[in-house]
């Protein structure tokens, strides 16, 4: 599926999650907060860092590791993206949604 | 004579001895399983336990009658793993290894949420993943006269993802059955978006809950446990009142491995997702619960994997390339109550659908749906366990990989 995100047509799947990240950037990330009403600040880029650092090495998203990530706690993280943190978080960083893991 | 470990003697690691006690020349091959308890819980009873409907006879077995012969049983605690000189140390001796396949399972970790130890617990807290556990709830349901009854799953991963659920569905009719449904308020409270952990459950069986006026909360990630108002709090101060707390905690791997530092965060082990051989050492393997896999923690899974990592292990022992094979299969019971179940089939990569199981348009069991059919699917189950699974028995029909014959691929996840 293609989706315009600043002005560029961007691969996204049913959900709007990035489908490559190659086409992921600051301008396409702010556009996505923009539609998920956050505004980015330095200390949401420091998580957007983060995450993505986290699925480049394969490792797991979990509520649990934003505990220990030391960059922030979880009620930081529920502040800076409100509703499901960890959903919205991943959609705007341009990484796929965090399978449950059934 | 080479030296092959088996650690942990549950679901996992009996198939395992099972199936390579026959595959492995006596002659090269010393086989030896470590497990520190003697008896052997057949753990999916735990759901059955609370309502009554299973006795304590019927979920637990001594744990060696499952060991085959020629397999050496040691009945002690394991302390450590030391992979870099390829030994085990026990409470009181060290052994050493060749291969190591490790299946020490999971359990609960209720320390991990503030709160739950508090003073409700076992009181009005209850868990019932535990034998302990799940018979002092049997204890409190026989008295309890009604009132909020919040059924809550702390965090994933969890074995058994369905069992939570499951446990609402039973509940919902066991107070029917003693006519106390109308005193009975039942909410159903997960950290997932949705009642079931695939969207395409979700979408074909949301109405489940409405039949049952179970009352849902999703996105809630525990902070603690309010025990002076007797409420569950969230990260965004969502407060969920109840009088009965039935609480799946956190599930870890054993503490083992967190001492020998092979785990992760929640002391589960990095594997290989089609080879089941640890990332981290080439003659230590991992099955069951134990792995790091985004697969389903249940015993099925368990049994498909046994059967790879055998072939695994053979093939390891002379040399060869590992099989790229296991892909995440799994074959769940879902019991919905009023004796009726639901089955679904699914991988790592397609989720659950509609159709006929075992065979293309016939079934019997029927995938998705309810019908009671499925139900004895699912008693059965404790039967099979017992006599065929354990012993690396294959269950006829049933293969290691998923199939796609008598599927219909007609639901889409899109939420
Ligand atoms: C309530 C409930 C319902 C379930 N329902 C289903 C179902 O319907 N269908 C299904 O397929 N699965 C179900 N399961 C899941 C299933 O029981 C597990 O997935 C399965 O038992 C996993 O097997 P395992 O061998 O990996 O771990 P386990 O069977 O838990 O075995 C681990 C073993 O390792 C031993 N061990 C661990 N650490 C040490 C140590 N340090 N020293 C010595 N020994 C140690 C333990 O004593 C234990 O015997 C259910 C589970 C629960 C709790």
């Amino acid at each position: 599926m293609k989706k315009v995100i600043a002005n560029r047509e961007i691969d996204v799947n049913e959900e709007g999650y990035l489908v490559d990240f190659k086409q992921w950037d600051r301008e396409v990330c702010e556009c996505i907060a923009g539609e998920c009403n956050v505004v980015m600040t330095e200390k949401h880029w420091e998580v957007i860092e983060y995450l993505q650092d986290k699925h480049h090495k394969d490792e797991p998203l979990s509520i649990r590791g934003i505990k220990k990530s030391g960059v922030i706690n979880i009620k930081e993280f529920y502040e800076l993206f409100p509703g499901g943190p960890l959903k919205k978080s991943t959609l705007i960083a341009g990484i796929p949604k965090p399978k449950s893991c059934i | 004579m080479k030296n092959l470990v088996i650690l942990g003697a549950g679901t996992s690691g009996t198939m395992m001895a099972n199936h390579l006690v026959s595959k492995l020349p006596k002659k090269d091959w010393k086989i030896t399983i470590v497990d520190q308890y003697k008896t052997h819980y057949y753990q999916p009873g735990f759901l059955f336990l609370p309502f009554d409907t299973y006795t304590e006879d019927q979920v637990k077995k001594e744990g060696k009658k499952f060991i085959p012969k020629g397999v050496y049983y040691i009945q002690k605690k394991i302390d450590k793993i030391l992979p870099e000189e390829n030994k085990v140390a026990l409470e009181d001796e060290t052994l050493s290894y060749d291969i190591l396949i490790v299946a020490t399972g999971s359990k609960i970790a209720p320390d991990e949420t503030d709160g739950l130890l508090g003073p409700l617990w076992k009181k009005d807290i209850f868990d019932f993943y535990t034998y302990e556990g799940a018979l002092a709830l049997r204890n409190k349901l026989r008295e309890w006269e009604g009132g909020k009854l919040v059924v809550h799953i702390t965090e994933m991963p969890i074995k058994c993802p369905v069992a939570p659920l499951e446990f609402a569905f039973l509940a919902d009719s066991y107070f029917k059955n003693k006519g106390m449904r109308d005193k009975v308020d039942i909410t159903y409270v997960t950290p997932l978006d949705g009642a079931f952990t695939k969207p395409t459950c979700t979408k074909a069986l949301n109405y489940l809950l409405k039949e049952k006026q179970i009352k849902i909360e999703t996105d809630f990630a525990i902070m603690e446990v309010d025990n002076d108002k007797k409420a569950i709090v969230d990260y965004v101060d969502r407060e969920i009142p109840f009088d009965l707390l039935v609480t799946v905690p956190t599930n870890m791997g054993d503490e083992v491995i967190e001492r020998s530092g092979l785990g992760d965060d929640l002391n589960f082990i990095p594997t290989h997702k089609h080879t089941l051989q640890s990332k981290a050492h080439e003659n230590i393997f991992v099955i069951g619960d134990a792995t790091n896999l985004p697969a389903s923690k249940a015993g099925s899974v368990a049994h498909f994997q046994a059967e790879t990592l055998t072939d695994n292990i053979i093939l390891y022992t002379k040399g060869f390339k590992l099989k790229q094979e296991f892909d995440g299969h799994a074959n769940c019971f879902i019991e919905t109550g009023n004796n009726k179940a639901l089955l679904i089939d699914f991988n790592y990569d397609q989720e659950p659908v509609h159709g006929t199981f075992p065979f293309a348009k016939i079934g019997p069991l029927k995938l998705l749906k309810e019908s009671v059919f499925n139900h004895w699917g699912k008693l059965a189950f404790r039967w099979i366990y017992w006599n065929m699974l354990l012993k690396g028995i294959p269950i006829p029909f049933v293969g290691r990989n998923m199939s796609f014959k008598g599927k219909k691929f007609d639901i889409k996840a899109d939420n």
